[in-house]
Order: C-alpha cells, then structure tokens, then sequence
C-alpha cells in the first residue's frame, strides 16, 4: 500500500441552481491519483452536478458553487472559467455523449484537441484509432449519423484527444447494450492502465463501475452517504440490496421495490 | 438581351456584396442565435472610414484599405464585448433591440462626422471597361466579384480545416459541450463579431469604389433577409447563393417591370416579394438546417 497523491479533493461544497435550488449539501470526496474512482448514485442524487462543479461547466447553467473548496493537484479550481480547466487537465465526458452531431467524425475529435499543439494531433488521432478502430472506419462520416455506441466511443475519443490527467466520466453506459457496456468499460480500464489516466466515473450501473473502480463513493440527494474500497462496496449487503438488485438471500431485486425512506434511515440515521 | 445580360452582370455583382454582408449575418447568428440588424451599418462604417482614410487623410487605397480592416476587427470587438456580452442570458428579443438600436447609433455618428452627401471614392482601377460574355463591364465591377469570390472561398476553407473555424461550428451546435472541450465561447463570439465586421465593411468599400456612399448605405442591410431566408439562417453556402440569387433577381426582374409594365420602382421592392414567396414554400431555406434525425 504505496501512499498515492490526491489529485482531486472536493471539499463541503454546496451547488445552488437559480439562485434557489439547493442540490449539493456538503459534498465532499477525493480522488486518488492513477486510480479509477466511481460515484453511484440514483437518479437526481446530484453526480453531474457534481462533476459540472469541478469542471466548471456548471455557470452555463445557471448553477453556483456557494460553498466549499475544488482542489486540483496543488491549487484550486473553483469557480474559474471551464476552458481554463481543460488546460489544467480536467477534462469532462458529458452525460448524453453530447457529440457534435453536424460535424464528421474527425471534426469532432479535432475539438477535443481544441487546446492541444497542433504537433501533436497525427500521433493522439492514431492512438484513438487505435482504441476505437469503428471511429476510423468512420471518420468522414456526420457524427449524428452514427449509432449510440459509437458516439459514446467518439465522446470518450475526443475526451483522449485532450491528453487529460483527470477524466471526468458521466454515466457511458447510458442507453447502450449490455455487450456494449462491457466493450466500453474494458476500454476505459485501458486508458486508465495504459495512458495513466486518473478518472472520476459517474455511473448508474453500479456492478459495472464496482468492478473497474478501485474506491467508490454512493451519494444520496445532495451528499455521500456510504465510500469504500470498491471490493469492500460490492460485498456491502445494504449496496447489494439496494445498487445491484440483490436480496439478503441473493435472489434479484427490483430496485423500485425498495422504500425511498428505508433507504434514507439507513444510511442518513 | 445584351441589356439583361447586363442586369445580370451587374446583379451578380451587386449580388456578391449581398453575400458577403449576408456571410457576416449567418455567422453571427450561428454563432450566437443574435439576429443582427446591424449588419448594413457595419457596412455603411466600413465604407467611411475608408473613405476618410483615402480622402480625408490622403492614404495610399490599399493602406487605407487595410487599416479599415483593422478599423472593422476593433469595431466588432468592441461591439460585442460592450453591448453584447452584458446581454448575454437576457431574452433573445432584447438583444435583437439592441442590434436595432445599434444600427441607429452607427448612423447617427456617421452622419454626425460627414452629414449626409454622396461622397465618392477616387478611382482606384482604370475605368476603361472589360469584355465579359461580350459584354462591357467597368473593371471595378470584375474585381469585386472575384473580391467576394475569394473571401468566400477562403472563409470555407477555414471553417473547414481550421482550430478556430470547427470551433466556431461545434460551438454553433453545443455550446456547453463546446465548453468542455476547452473552447473559450466568449472568443468565440467575439471572433464572430469581428468577422462579421470584416466582411461588411469589405463590402462597403467595394460598394465605396462602384457607387459612391451616402447615409442610406446601411439600408442595404436590409437586403440581407431576402437572401438568408432564401438560403438558410445557418448556412455559409446558403448566404453566397442567397445573396448572389437576390442581386441578379431583383436586377432583371427590375428591369423587365421597367421594359413590359413601364414600372420604375419595382426593383427595390422584388427582393421582399420574392423573401415572401420563399418563405411559403420552403421555410428553412434552400440550404438551412434541418435537425438530424435518426431513426
Ligand atoms: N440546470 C439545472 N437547473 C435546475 N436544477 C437542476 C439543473 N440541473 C440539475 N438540476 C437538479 O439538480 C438535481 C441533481 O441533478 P443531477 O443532474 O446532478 O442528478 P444526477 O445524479 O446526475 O441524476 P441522473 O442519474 O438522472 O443523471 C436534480 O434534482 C435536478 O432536477
Ligand atoms: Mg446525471
């Protein structure tokens, strides 16, 4: 157990939304440097306003940190501008895959290199080739053109073109077939082996993300509520029951079966 | 018929200027949704400065030219970092007032420094005319076709193959996603203020050296919906077509109201009966966007 460097602490944040809405409660976690970290959690609980927060992506939509601290390697990033950011290494996947949909394929990833030299592009374009072979086969093609799967592999493509330190990923399993998944997260422990790739994963598919992650975070309507070693997560009965949709007995679970109030007494009580 | 082939001649090139005005409007509105009433006194500017530079000052053309230029990459710098980025989150509807008034301040401080008669340009290329089709046409009217004509070709190739030009057009699309590939969008307004004011102002000097200037330049703006209703609000391609389609047409037709119904004005008002016409059978522009759908 070599002592590893936080790259990223978020410490007590708050995240107001108009002015008004308050999401994030205090939020606070670390992510250890060359490792992967996930952060579960169900629908609304606040993970993409999260990773908005330390992207800094989070002023276009009219939302504030009002409280807390960003600390990125040995400063902060709060409250800066987001291309800022991606300069500093930080670079956000988006919820949605967000790709240019009227740009081709190449176009598209040609932004992710947006802040890049220009010397280095030839080389960063062939090493996603070479992850994403399906991406060079369609390279001149209109990026709205083509399938879900491979516009989740375009949206991370261009996130590589940025050569980030920190990856920030939102939920790349949204919407794609089991097989599919599978592909997207070996190749997402590749980067993070092979490129050194430290990376925040967001996720819904919690047994997925357990099973990359090194250490995990499970956050409730605005806060953590449970973090652990990811192997220590996928053995917890309460995360069994309530994230993988197992029972005690180990029969499947249908999350929705699950009070809303028990869950909160467990963890918040 | 030499007379049409005329009309014609001097609509495409009338035309070209359209476009180029046109090209400012579609990039600015691509870029930040801002409908831009403005644009024809940026056009109007440009043609002043130039000709205080080149008059008033005594400046050699093309030093005078290019500091217009300048002049123009300043103006809409200032236009957009002043008036439009304070706008920035209010309604859409505000910020098309803005322009609006925007307009009205151009004209006034242009009439404020050289009221309001025709000024005229020094001739600048020989006046001896060219045969194009075989047909007469003054060499100025030449260059100002192939002036457009380059621009235009140049501007593609920058949205094409450029950082800042895929930039512009991812941004157009996604803003946020933009953002988060590190693309500064304040710059990239600006840019799009600056080119805007670029392109215009070339136009009015090219206007500056067929015509001569008078305050009602800016008006010419107004022929910018005609052309980019007619080849779509979001598309370059669209405004060069757009905007040459609009200067022949309103040239021949014109000239044909003149010749058959002894009409004299009918000229001005074409390009807007044709904007209407457009406007029922293809809303969205011969080349504009429609969103892609997959199934
Ligand atoms: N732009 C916004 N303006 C106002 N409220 C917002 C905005 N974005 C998110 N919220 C609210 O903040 C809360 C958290 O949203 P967020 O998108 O962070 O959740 P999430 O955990 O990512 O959910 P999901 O798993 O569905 O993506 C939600 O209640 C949502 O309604
Ligand atoms: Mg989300």
């Amino acid at each position: 157990m070599e002592p590893a460097l936080d790259l990223l602490r978020v410490e007590n944040i708050e995240v107001v939304y108009n002015d008004v809405v308050l999401v994030l409660k205090g939020l606070s976690l670390t992510v250890r440097e060359g490792r992967i970290t996930a952060l579960l959690g169900a629908n609304g609980a606040g993970k993409s306003t999260t990773l908005k927060a330390i992207s800094g992506l989070l002023a276009g939509e009219n939302g504030e940190v009002t409280d807390g601290s960003i600390l990125y390697g040995d400063g902060s990033i709060h409250r800066q501008p987001p291309e800022r950011t991606v300069r500093q290494g930080v670079f956000q996947v988006m919820e949605g895959r967000r790709v240019f949909e009227d740009l081709t394929v190449e176009e598209n990833l040609r932004c992710g290199a947006f802040t890049r030299p220009t010397a280095e592009f030839a080389e960063r374009l062939d090493r996603v080739y070479g992850y994403f072979p399906r991406l060079a086969e369609r390279k001149a093609q209109l990026a709205g053109y083509m399938s879900g799967g491979e516009q989740q592999m375009l949206a991370i493509g261009r996130a590589l073109m940025a050569r980030p330190r920190l990856l920030l990923l939102d939920e790349p399993s949204l919407g794609l077939a089991p097989m599919l998944v599978e592909e997207i997260f070996s190749i997402i422990r590749t980067i993070n082996e092979q490129e050194g790739v430290t990376i925040l994963l967001v996720e819904q598919n919690a047994r997925a993300a357990l099973s990359i992650a090194e250490y995990g975070y499970i956050m409730e309507n605005g806060r953590i509520v449970m973090d652990g070693e990811a192997a220590a997560l996928l053995n917890n009965p309460d995360v069994q029951e309530f994230y993988l949709g197992m029972g005690h007995g180990g029969e499947k679970r249908s999350y929705r079966d699950v009070k809303h109030y028990r869950r909160r007494k467990r963890w918040l009580g | 018929m030499e007379f049409y082939l005329q009309l014609f001649i001097s609509g495409l090139v009338i035309g070209s200027i359209y476009s180029l005005v046109a090209l400012g409007f579609v990039i600015i509105y691509k870029a930040t949704k801002v409908v831009n009433f403005a644009q024809g006194e940026m056009l109007m500017a440009g043609a002043y400065v130039c000709f205080a530079l080149t008059v008033q000052a005594g400046l050699p053309f093309i030093a005078s030219f290019l500091l217009t230029l300048a002049f123009s990459v300043l103006l809409g710098l200032c236009i957009e970092r002043l008036i439009l980025r304070p706008m920035i989150g209010e309604p859409i509807i505000s910020v098309i007032m803005v322009t609006i008034g925007l307009s009205s301040v151009l004209k006034a401080v242009v009439q404020f420094f050289w009221g309001t008669d025709i000024r005229v340009y020094p001739e600048v290329l020989p006046t001896e005319p060219v045969m194009v089709a075989g047909v007469p046409v003054a060499p100025v009217y030449v260059a100002a076709f192939l002036l457009s004509l380059l621009l235009f070709a140049a501007f593609t190739l920058f949205f094409k193959y450029s950082r800042y030009g895929i930039a512009m057009r991812a941004t157009a699309f996604d803003q946020q996603a933009a953002q988060s590939m590190g693309i500064g969008i304040k710059n990239i307004f600006a840019l799009s203020w600056c080119i805007a004011a670029v392109v215009s102002s070339i136009g009015g000097v090219i206007l500056g050296n067929i015509n001569g200037i008078n305050i009602q330049l800016g008006q010419l703006g107004l022929k910018v919906f005609p052309a980019v209703i007619l080849g779509g609000l979001d598309s370059l391609l669209g405004a060069a077509i757009g905007g040459l389609a609009i200067g022949v047409l309103e040239n021949v037709c014109g000239g044909l109201a003149k010749d058959l119904l002894g009409l004299g004005g009918f000229r001005e008002v074409s390009a807007f009966i044709f904007l209407v016409l457009i406007l029922m059978v293809k809303p969205y522009g011969l080349f504009g966007t429609r969103h892609i759908e997959r199934v």
